[in-house]
């Protein structure tokens, strides 16, 4: 089962690698709405660093949640899809495979190049560390709740704008405890209890999302 | 014991029986309703505090607990249409989903009618209209994934398994948001702190909740029955009713 995970996300990662063009879109998306946030909300250095966080959770989520209609979509697309669900390997370890390999293809990325961009919003560099970590726990949740929403809207008619609705509302606990983590040691308190909570949740999803998605692409494939 | 639990399970059975629960309930929250709203606007005493404007809470108070208890009914029901792979089940689910989101958006609306006299805005990011929002949004993913799906039954299971997801996830939501709203302001309002309520008060809100709870029964019923006539509008009994009713 492990020799499959592994096989699975190798060759996910071997496809991106060979699509660079579209890891990278994700990326720009990212980088993009990050940097139009200063241009709508001013350049106020206190305005911006009080934001910083916040700016960067949302941005990250709409960046995953754009990336999400490929997790199966090309699978399903040529029947490879199928065959999957037909093999002796389980369902939900293939969804994790994907989902993983999904992350470290899209999420991953997005974590790395924050330090940068919190950087332009003048964020204090002692609290990077809380940020990044933050982004590190809670976008795999991202990537690991999306796959149940991409799951169910897998071959549908409007399939990208139906999948925000979706998720969206499903994020919502990651991005409050996501982007508040960097507030609460922002403000002194120390990150730790959202970071321990992202942690927390990261572990529930991981056990409880491939499953859930497992039945939702029995259900959207049959 | 000869008790047959699946015999309304079937939509041919369960289709005149709706009708008939639904005439009943449809009586009972008419009833109910004019009660309620008799005790709210003219026998309960005016607030000290609020004055007149607090007499929207027999509106709200009841629509809000609706919104949410229907949801948890509606994933009842995709539970059992999942587990037991009934049809009727998930006709069901989809049938309570529209009252659900409707009650969800009075409470909102209500809300903010009486948040602008009492708190002097329309619109607070309290935990509990934040989360009740988020509700809101979770109703109309349900209705537009079901919508997106032409095929009634995968529509039903997608439908059943984006409605558990939910509700495992409405604590949580709910948690988060308290948490996060007593993070970024102090508690600017408290709905929990209020001063304890005059018994005509909490009995017109009681009476309004049964006449908004047979009244989601009966609307419940109804769209349950158009769904079933609209999908088994093949079978015998369907085309039967048909023309009986043309």
């Amino acid at each position: 089962m492990i020799a499959a995970l592994r096989c699975l996300i190798l060759r996910d990662l071997r496809l991106a690698a060979r699509r660079s063009s579209d890891v990278l879109t994700v990326l720009l998306f990212f980088v993009i709405v990050v940097s139009l946030f200063p241009l709508g909300v001013g350049p106020d250095p206190k305005l911006l660093r009080t934001v910083a966080p916040g700016v960067l959770w949302v941005a990250a989520l709409l960046a995953s949640m754009l990336a999400l209609g490929r997790v199966f979509a090309a699978d399903h697309a040529d029947g490879t899809l199928e065959q999957m669900m037909l093999g002796a390997t389980p369902l939900g370890v293939i969804v994790a495979a994907k989902v993983l390999a999904h992350w470290l293809i899209t999420g991953l990325p997005l974590v790395l190049i924050s330090p940068v961009l919190a950087l332009q919003f003048d964020f204090s560099q002692d609290l990077l560390g809380v940020l990044i970590l933050s982004l590190a726990l809670g976008t795999p949740i991202l990537s690991l709740i999306g796959a149940i929403g991409a799951a169910l809207t897998l071959g549908l008619r409007g399939a990208g704008a139906l999948l925000s609705l979706l998720v969206l509302p499903l994020y919502v606990p990651v991005l409050i405890i996501g982007a508040g983590a960097a507030d609460a040691a922002a403000s002194g308190l120390g990150g730790t209890a959202q970071l321990l909570l992202l942690g927390a949740m990261l572990i529930v999803a991981g056990v409880f999302a491939p499953w859930a998605a497992a039945a939702a692409l029995r259900i959207s494939v049959e | 014991m000869g008790i047959n639990w699946f015999k309304y399970s079937s939509p041919q059975t369960f289709f005149p029986l709706a009708g008939r629960l639904a005439f009943v309930f449809g009586a009972l929250a008419l009833a109910a309703c004019a009660a309620g709203l008799y005790l709210g606007f003219f026998v309960a005493p005016t607030d000290a505090q609020q004055g007149e404007s607090y007499r929207i809470i027999f509106i709200h108070v009841p629509a809000a607990w609706m919104s949410m208890f229907l949801y948890v009914v509606m994933a009842f029901w995709a539970g059992v249409g999942l587990a037991f792979n009934t049809r009727l089940s998930g006709m069901m689910a989809s049938a309570i989903a529209p009252t659900g989101a409707l009650f969800t958006f009075i409470a909102l609306w209500t809300g903010s009618f009486w948040g602008k006299p009492t708190w002097g805005t329309w619109w607070v990011w309290d935990a509990r209209l934040t989360s009740e929002l988020i509700l809101l949004f979770l109703y109309l993913g349900f209705m537009a994934l079901q919508a997106a799906i032409d095929d009634p039954r995968r529509a039903d299971r997608a439908g059943a398994l984006l409605a558990l997801v939910g509700v495992v996830n409405v604590p949580i939501i709910y948690f988060s948001v308290q948490w996060w709203n007593t993070l970024h302001q102090g508690a600017s309002v408290s709905l929990t702190k209020s001063p304890t309520m005059a018994t005509t008060m909490v009995a017109g809100m009681l009476v309004m909740t049964f006449g908004f709870w047979f009244y989601g029964i009966a609307a419940v019923l109804l769209r349950a029955r158009c769904i079933m006539l609209e999908r088994e509008r093949g079978s015998e009994w369907a085309m039967h009713y048909a023309r009986a009713a043309a």
